[in-house]
C-alpha cells in the first residue's frame, strides 16, 4: 500500500511553488497565498492524510444512487458529496459524482481553518475549489480536450460573485459520462456544487447519432457507480444540426439548475461548438471564448 | 512500466490493486481508478503517470516536499513519512577494473513499490572521445584538418552544420594508437573538455580557438556573441512578407550572402517591383549577393559602418523618390530606415513602428553561441562483468528499455546497434565527473537501473545488493540537487525514450 505523498512543484523561475497531494486516485495541486500560507500548507498535508482511507471505508454505500431518503455519512468528505448531488436525486446520481469537488471543498476548509490568505485554489484533477479575499481574484483556463489542450475559455474568478467552486466534466475526462459534450464547466457555490452540476448538465448533452460509441459502465471498470448505464466511449465527427440539439438541450438543464440557484454560469463545448449560460451574470467579458 | 509489488492472485484474471486503500477490481487490459495501475496480462502494472501530474511536471521540477525549506519547517510531522529520494551515481565510485569482480556499488531502491537495482560503477574508457559543437559562421578549417593541443594532434575537423562547426575529438587512435604524447595530450583534453574547463585548440590550416562546454566559442581571441538568424539570403525569405507593405526594399546586410528583397525569389514571389537598388559584391544567384565588403566587426560580420557603403548604385528607370529602403544586420544588432528624395538620395528617417517590430525580431530569433561537448564512449566491453556474469544479457537488456543507463545521473544516448555505445551531454553532468588513469583513458561515471528481478534475471550479483539507505549510512557522500532538466534516473524509460 502506497501512502499519501507530498511534493512541491516548483516553477520555472525557481521560486513559485505549488503543494502537490497525491494518494491513490486523488491528485491536488494547491497554491496558497498570503502571510499564513505556510500554515495552509502543513494543515492541507495534514488533513489530506486520511481522506481517503475514510472514503473507503463507506464507498459502497457513496457508489449508490441517491432515491428518496438522504443518506447518512459519517466521514466529512462523504457528507459533501451527498449533499451536493441531493438536488438531482430525480435522475441516476450517486454521491460519487461530486467527489473530487468535495475532496477539494474539504481540503481547502482545513487551509482557511485559523489562517488569513489572500486567496488560495485547491486543484483536484480540474474540479477547483478557490478562496478569495476581498478584491481579490484568480483566472481560470478551460481544456476542453485533454488530448489536445490548448486554452479553449478563461474564466476571471473575483471575490466579489458568489462562486467558489468551479468543475469539468465531458466524457473525454477521467470519470465516465452519460452524455456527449467534450466539456461542461461550471461555476458554482463551492467545488462540490460545481461537481455535481458539471456531471448533470455534461449528461444532458447529449443526442442520438450513429457515430456515438457506448458501452455498459462495468464492462469498461468492473468498480464503477454507474453499473448497467451506457457511457460514451467515443463520439465521431456530428453534423452541426446533431451538435446544435445536443448543446440545446444541455443549456436547457443549465438555465434550470442556474434559476434554481445551484450554479451561476456555466460553459459547454461540443466539437468546436460553445455556450454559455449565465455570461452576462459572472462571465461577460470575463470569460471569453477563444475557439 | 513496471510491475508493482502489490498484486493478488489472479482470478478469472481480474487483478485486486493493493496500491492504494480504494483496492480496485481491475479487468484484462483495464485500468484502476487512479489512471496509473492497469491489468496487463493478468499483471499488475503501473502505467504512465497521469496527464494532470505529467503537466504539472513539465511546468518545473518536482523536489521531495519535506526538503522545501521556506514554507516548511517539519514541525507537523505528516503521519506517512516522506523520504527523500535519492540516487547514487558513479562518481567517485571506483571500479573494480579489470570488472570480472561485481561493481562497487549495487544498490536497491524502492521505486513506486517496485525493487530497483542500480549497479554503479566508474568505467574506464579507452575507447572513447568527445564530439564538439561550435556555434560559428567563421572558417574554423578545412575538413578533416587535424586539430592540435600544444602540437599534437588529439582530433580533426568534421562536418559543417547549420550556424554551427563540429570537430570530433580523442578515440582510440589518439588515445593509444600513437605516441605516448599524443595519447597523454588527447587524454587530458578530453578529460578537460569532460570537466567543463577551457581548452585551446590549433586548427591546421585553420584557426585558434578557445572552447568551454556551455561557454561561447572565442575565435583568434574573439569570443562570439549570438548565432545569425540565418544568412542575409535566410534572413529575407524568413521575413518577407512581414517587410511586405511597409518597405519597398530590404536590404541584409552579410559577410556571407546579402540578400536584396526584391530581387530574392521570396520578393518575386510576393510581387514585389524591382526597387532599382543595386549593391556591390559578387551575385550568386538573384537576390543573393558573396562579398559585398570585408570581413570585419561591422554591419553583419563585415567592415562597414555606413551601409549605405555596399550600394553600388539606384537606377534611376526604377527607382522612384518617396521610395522606403530597410537596411539592417543578420543579427538585428545594426538597422537603418531611409526614404528616397527626388534626386532619388536615401535620407535617413525615422523608422516606422512595424518594420521596428520585424528588426528587433530578427534580433530575438538569434541564439547565444555556444560550445556543447557530448562524451561518447563504448561501455560493450568487460565493463558488464562488474553488471553481470552473463554480460550479452545486460546489453540486450540496454536495448530492451529493461535497463537505464545513466552517466552522472545524466540521461545518455544509446547508439543503435551492438554494443553500449552512448552519448551524454557533459553540461548536464555534476561537474568534475570525470578522471583518468594513465594507460591512458578516461574515467567516467556510469550506472545501469533495472527492476530486481529483471537484474536475478540477467545473472546479476545479487550476493552483492546493498541497500540504498546502508549506502547513505556509509559516509563520504556529496549530495547534489538532481538537475531539473534531467529525467529522474530510478524510473522505466518511456516507450519514446531513448534506452
Amino acid at each position: 500500500m502506497i501512502a499519501p505523498s507530498a511534493n512541491w512543484l516548483i516553477g520555472r523561475d525557481g521560486v513559485s511553488r505549488r503543494l502537490h497531494l497525491q494518494h491513490g486516485p486523488i491528485d491536488l495541486v494547491i497554491e496558497a497565498f498570503g502571510v499564513d500560507a505556510a500554515r495552509a500548507y502543513e494543515q492541507a498535508v495534514a488533513r489530506f492524510q486520511d481522506i481517503l482511507s475514510v472514503l473507503v471505508s463507506e464507498l459502497d454505500d457513496l457508489r449508490r444512487p441517491l432515491t428518496t431518503a438522504h443518506p447518512l455519512f459519517r466521514g466529512p468528505v462523504a457528507r459533501r458529496m451527498a449533499a451536493a448531488c441531493w438536488p438531482y436525486r430525480d435522475v441516476f446520481i450517486t454521491p460519487m459524482a461530486a467527489v473530487a469537488g468535495s475532496v477539494a471543498d474539504e481540503i481547502l476548509t482545513a487551509m482557511l481553518d485559523g489562517t488569513t490568505l489572500t486567496k488560495a485554489y485547491v486543484n483536484n484533477g480540474g474540479d477547483i475549489a478557490f478562496h478569495l479575499a476581498p478584491a481579490e481574484s484568480l483566472r481560470a483556463a478551460v481544456v476542453c480536450n485533454p488530448e489536445l489542450p490548448h486554452l479553449d475559455a478563461i474564466a476571471t474568478l473575483e471575490a466579489m460573485q458568489p462562486s467558489r467552486g468551479i468543475a469539468t466534466s465531458g466524457w473525454r475526462g477521467r470519470s465516465f459520462s452519460l452524455g456527449i459534450a467534450d466539456a461542461v464547466t461550471v461555476l458554482a457555490t463551492n467545488a462540490a456544487q460545481a461537481d455535481a452540476a458539471a456531471t448533470i448538465i455534461a449528461n444532458a448533452v447529449n443526442v442520438d447519432h450513429e457515430t456515438i460509441r457506448r458501452q455498459p459502465a462495468r464492462a469498461l471498470r468492473d468498480d464503477s457507480d454507474l453499473g448497467a448505464l451506457p457511457v460514451t466511449v467515443s463520439v465521431g465527427t456530428l453534423p452541426i444540426f446533431a451538435i446544435n440539439e445536443a448543446l440545446s438541450v444541455g443549456v436547457m438543464r443549465a438555465q434550470d439548475l442556474r434559476r434554481s440557484g445551484l450554479i451561476q454560469a456555466a460553459f459547454l463545448s461540443l466539437q468546436g461548438e460553445n455556450r454559455i449560460v449565465g455570461g452576462e451574470m459572472l462571465l461577460g467579458h470575463d470569460m471569453k471564448a477563444l475557439g | 512500466m513496471s510491475q508493482a509489488a502489490a498484486t493478488t492472485a489472479p482470478k478469472d484474471d481480474v487483478v485486486r490493486c493493493d496500491a492504494c486503500p480504494v483496492l480496485c477490481r481491475i479487468r484484462p487490459g483495464k485500468a484502476g481508478a487512479c489512471d496509473r495501475y492497469a491489468n496487463v496480462n493478468g499483471m499488475l502494472t503501473r502505467v504512465d503517470p497521469l496527464v494532470i501530474t505529467e503537466r504539472a511536471a513539465t511546468e518545473g521540477s518536482v523536489v521531495p516536499f519535506l526538503s522545501g525549506s521556506e514554507g516548511w519547517n517539519g514541525s507537523v510531522a505528516a503521519p506517512a513519512p516522506l523520504p527523500a529520494a535519492s540516487f547514487v551515481t558513479g562518481i567517485g565510485a571506483g571500479t573494480t577494473y579489470p570488472d570480472y569482480k561485481p561493481a562497487p556499488f549495487i544498490v536497491s531502491s524502492q521505486h513506486d513499490g517496485v525493487d530497483m537495482v542500480t549497479v554503479v560503477t566508474e568505467g574506464i574508457f579507452s575507447y572513447c572521445g568527445v564530439k564538439v559543437k561550435i556555434d560559428t559562421d567563421r572558417y574554423l578549417g578545412p575538413e578533416q584538418a587535424a586539430v592540435r593541443v600544444n602540437g599534437e594532434a588529439v582530433g580533426h575537423v568534421t562536418t559543417a552544420e547549420y550556424g554551427s562547426q563540429m570537430l570530433s575529438l580523442g578515440g582510440v587512435h589518439h588515445l593509444t594508437g600513437g605516441s605516448k604524447k599524443e595519447g597523454t595530450v588527447t587524454c587530458d583534453t578530453l578529460l578537460a573538455l569532460c570537466n567543463k574547463q577551457a581548452v585551446t585548440l590549433q586548427i591546421d590550416g585553420g584557426s585558434e580557438l578557445v572552447v568551454q562546454a556551455g561557454r561561447p566559442p572565442v575565435v583568434n581571441g574573439t569570443p562570439e556573441a549570438r548565432m545569425r538568424v540565418g544568412c542575409g539570403s535566410a534572413t529575407i525569405g524568413i521575413f518577407a512578407k512581414q517587410w511586405l507593405g511597409h518597405a519597398d526594399e530590404v536590404i541584409v546586410v552579410d559577410d556571407h550572402i546579402t540578400g536584396v528583397l526584391t530581387e530574392h525569389q521570396a520578393g518575386r514571389f510576393l510581387d514585389m517591383p524591382l526597387s532599382g537598388v543595386r549593391v556591390r559584391g559578387r551575385k550568386s544567384t538573384p537576390g543573393r549577393y558573396f562579398q559585398v565588403a570585408d570581413p570585419g566587426l561591422g554591419w553583419g560580420g563585415t567592415n562597414i559602418s555606413d551601409p549605405l557603403e555596399i550600394v553600388e548604385n539606384i537606377d534611376a528607370k526604377t527607382a522612384w523618390p518617396g521610395m522606403k529602403l530597410l537596411m539592417v544586420s543578420t543579427t538585428g544588432e545594426h538597422s537603418a530606415w531611409y526614404v528616397l528624395d527626388d534626386q532619388l538620395k536615401p535620407q535617413p528617417a525615422e523608422m516606422p513602428a512595424p518594420i521596428r517590430l520585424v528588426v528587433d525580431r530578427i534580433a530575438e530569433n538569434c541564439e547565444p553561441s555556444l560550445c556543447t561537448v557530448l562524451f561518447m564512449a563504448g561501455a560493450g566491453g568487460s565493463l558488464r562483468a562488474g553488471v553481470t556474469e552473463n554480460p550479452v544479457r545486460l546489453t540486450l537488456s540496454v536495448k530492451d528499455r529493461l535497463t537505464r543507463v545513466t552517466s552522472g545521473g545524466a540521461p545518455v544516448y544509446v547508439w543503435p546497434g551492438g554494443g553500449i555505445t552512448y552519448m551524454v551531454d557533459v553540461a548536464r553532468m555534476p561537474d568534475n565527473s570525470f578522471g583518468y588513469v594513465p594507460t591512458p583513458a578516461l574515467v567516467a561515471p556510469i550506472e545501469f537501473t533495472l527492476r530486481r528481478d529483471d537484474y536475478a534475471a540477467l545473472g546479476g550479483h545479487m550476493d552483492y545488493v546493498v541497500q540504498l539507505d546502508d549506502v547513505l549510512q556509509a559516509g563520504r557522500l556529496s549530495k547534489l540537487a538532481q538537475r531539473a532538466d534531467n529525467p529522474w534516473p530510478i524510473t522505466r524509460p518511456t516507450a519514446e525514450e531513448q534506452p
